[in-house]
């Protein structure tokens, strides 16, 4: 249960291994948060990490296997009971120039990208409005929030999700359980590595921080800086002949 | 689905809200459980996630209001949903008291017991709990059980937070009265110390005491307090303008009632360090006659007072440290004191000995209770810090209270959880009463 105070007990990450999932779920445990599940590809049989004092559990998930995907959430349910957060942090962001050359691969990330959030996002759901309480944290990002020719295919996936997001925050109004999308701009990481980054990028603990003030504040949407709400505000009204000059 | 929170008005949950009119339609709702499980509901005074139950079942029991009163002893019988205040209408008049009540007359019989109240006697009268001759239970399944001190079960419901079973009705000795009135000593203490020994020396002298401390009060007038200290006054003690009357009216009148909406920051270092100076100063020494209203439920004047804390809620600390630990409240208090922490009415209490109910609050020592707004910047870590000295010192934090205590801490200040769990199971093997703060606590 979140406390009077916004701390909560249990957590979810889906995408066990996710920089930006581990740092949110380092700074909930810092926070006060007992239990962890670390939901990945082929997690059976490793050693869960330490994280802080909490009790950590490791469960197996595929995301482009949404027919496993309530199963996964039952699981969890089972080992640590209520979920509070649920973080799926999973997903491929590819290159564009690959996508072009290679249209399956485009499909493939875009059915874990967009999919596989759509299947283990309504599962979860599912779960939260029955437990009456707990929060969705979906990372989606301004990619989505006006899809560029740079990295469109990605960028598409993003849309798709960030809307399918708002949609679900929406479906679950009244029930207890809520959504909370995350839009941050360039995340300077693993999942960047090699890419210069982008004006207004930000760290996977930066993306974490402002996560953990969100989910006190039971915010909606929260952007990655927040002068990205500004910027976003400004760049979704550009004419189309300008937008598709955007470098990047 | 219904949107509930405690008196703090903090973390909201939705649950289906039933209202029984009878002990056996409480028994009918607990046959027919939801997979979330019931919780016991009275008045909603908890100030955390006491009576809440997120997707589950929460079984209102107000409407479970009839009584009789033995008039020849004194020993009184109550449904669960009766209000204290209704109950005092109704005793005061005839020349009975409740044996104990808290700072508010607006909780239940059920919650009273549940909780294991007390009040400012609790040094010569201990807990609700040590006045009950009997309780009537509907456990998991749906039975009706009546259970005495001599059961087990019974003193793990005394002070169990509803999680037992839905309590329905209790039986109770009441104090008899010849006025409605109290006969009210104030005294005022310069620092912390002066009030403890003060409390220590002369305490046993009056049925009901207690301190209110300026915790905004820094330096040599740390710890500052008005102490209230009173007994039930006789027909003589009446001033001679008052004999005349009946000298057992009891008419509280209706409460102002506080503004719908408040800004958060309402209560600040500023408001609050006015509003002491001038509480302090007008709490001029000397004796005076009160009513029963005023002296036990200042705050019962002014109708939904939670809310003047804005929409953020607020969060009572409530802790207790046994005698020989004075130095944990000391520091404790000068922290506070340190961070200019917001709390108008913070109230120190000295313990006598509590009752045999194994998730009971009370036992003897110093209990101080303090309101913080919820919003405060690092609260939490603050909290946290003064959890940690009062488990190390032997204390505890007060249930009926907690809206943000860590499970662990919890267990380390109640060492007879394994105890109090081991019946618990016995009685509700499926766990069919659960409660948000059972969940947070992992109860």
């Amino acid at each position: 249960m979140k406390n009077a105070l916004g701390a909560v007990d249990t957590v979810l990450l889906l995408g066990g291994r996710s920089e930006i999932g581990l740092a949110i779920v380092e700074r909930l445990v810092r926070d006060g948060a007992r239990r962890v599940v670390l939901a990945s590809r082929d997690a059976g049989g490793g050693e869960p990490p330490v994280i802080g004092e909490a009790e950590v559990h490791l469960l197996d998930f595929d995301a482009s296997r949404p027919e496993t995907h309530g199963e996964v959430i039952d699981a969890a349910v089972k080992l640590v009971g209520d979920l509070d957060v649920v973080i799926p942090a999973f997903g491929v962001l590819g290159s564009q120039a690959v996508y072009d050359a290679d249209p399956v691969a485009a499909a493939e990330a875009v059915a874990v990208n967009y999919g596989g959030h759509v299947s283990i996002g309504l599962h979860a759901a599912r779960r939260l409005r029955e437990q009456g309480h707990g929060t969705v944290v979906v990372l989606s990002s301004v990619a989505g929030v006006r899809v560029r020719r740079a990295n469109f295919v990605y960028g598409s996936a993003k849309a798709g999700l960030d809307g399918f997001a708002q949609g679900l925050g929406d479906a679950l109004h009244g029930s207890g359980a809520r959504v909370m999308v995350v839009r941050p701009g360039f995340v300077i990481g693993r999942m960047t590595e090699g890419m210069t980054p982008a004006p207004l990028s930000s760290t996977p603990g930066q993306v974490a921080d402002a996560v953990i003030a969100g989910l006190r504040s039971d915010a909606e949407i929260v952007w990655v800086p927040g002068s990205l709400k500004v910027m976003f505000a400004v760049m979704r009204v550009l004419p189309r002949a300008i937008w598709r000059k955007m470098p990047r | 689905m219904t949107f509930l929170t405690g008196w703090g008005r903090t973390a909201p949950t939705p649950a289906r809200l039933a209202r029984p009119r009878s002990a056996e339609e409480v028994a009918e709702l607990v046959r027919r459980a939801p997979g979330r499980g019931v919780a016991a509901r009275g008045l909603g005074r908890s100030y955390g996630d006491a009576a809440q139950n997120a997707g589950g079942l929460v079984v209102d029991c107000t409407a479970l209001t009839s009584w009789s009163l033995e008039e020849s002893t004194g020993l009184v019988t109550a449904a669960a949903g009766l209000s204290l205040h209704d109950l005092m209408a109704a005793l005061v008049p005839r020349g009975w008291f409740v044996p104990v009540t808290p700072g508010t007359r607006h909780v239940t019989v059920g919650g009273a017991v549940a909780a294991d109240v007390h009040g400012k006697n609790h040094h010569v009268d201990s807990s609700f709990g040590a006045h009950l001759t009997s309780l009537t239970l509907v456990t998991a399944g749906g039975a009706s059980r009546v259970l005495t001190p001599a059961d087990d079960l019974f003193w793990a419901t005394v002070g169990g937070m509803g999680l037992t079973g839905v309590i329905t009705e209790a039986v109770f000795r009441c104090i008899p009265i010849e006025t409605s009135r109290v006969r009210v000593d104030v005294e005022r203490t310069g620092d912390l110390d002066h009030t403890l020994e003060t409390m220590t020396a002369t305490d046993d002298r009056y049925r009901y005491t207690v301190a209110w401390i300026d915790l905004l009060a820094r330096g040599g007038r740390m710890g500052r307090s008005v102490l209230t200290r009173g007994d039930h006054a006789s027909r003589e003690d009446l001033p001679r303008g008052a004999r005349g009357g009946d000298p057992l009216a009891f008419a509280p009148g209706s409460p102002l009632k506080a503004p719908p909406w408040a800004p958060n920051g309402l209560l600040n270092p500023v408001t609050v360090r006015a509003f002491n100076e001038a509480w302090y100063l007008k709490s001029r020494p000397g004796s005076l006659v009160q009513g029963l209203g005023p002296f036990f439920h200042p705050l019962d004047f002014v109708g939904g007072w939670n809310r003047v804390y804005g929409s953020r809620g607020f969060v009572q600390y409530q802790f207790l440290v046994p005698f020989g630990r004075e130095a944990t409240l000391r520091r404790i208090v000068s922290r506070l004191s340190a961070e200019n922490v917001v709390s108008f009415l913070t109230v120190l209490k000295r313990f006598g000995p509590g009752t045999p109910g194994m998730l009971s609050f009370p036992a003897p020592g110093w209990t101080l209770a303090l309101d913080i707004p919820a919003g405060r910047r690092g609260l939490a870590g603050l909290l946290r810090t003064f959890d940690d000295w009062v488990a190390e010192a032997g204390g505890r934090i007060y249930l009926a209270k907690d809206s943000r205590m860590a499970a662990a801490t919890m267990a380390e200040m109640y060492p007879r959880l394994a105890e109090w769990r081991k019946i618990r199971d016995e009685a509700d093997p499926d766990g069919v009463f659960r409660t948000d703060l059972a969940r947070r606590l992992s109860l």
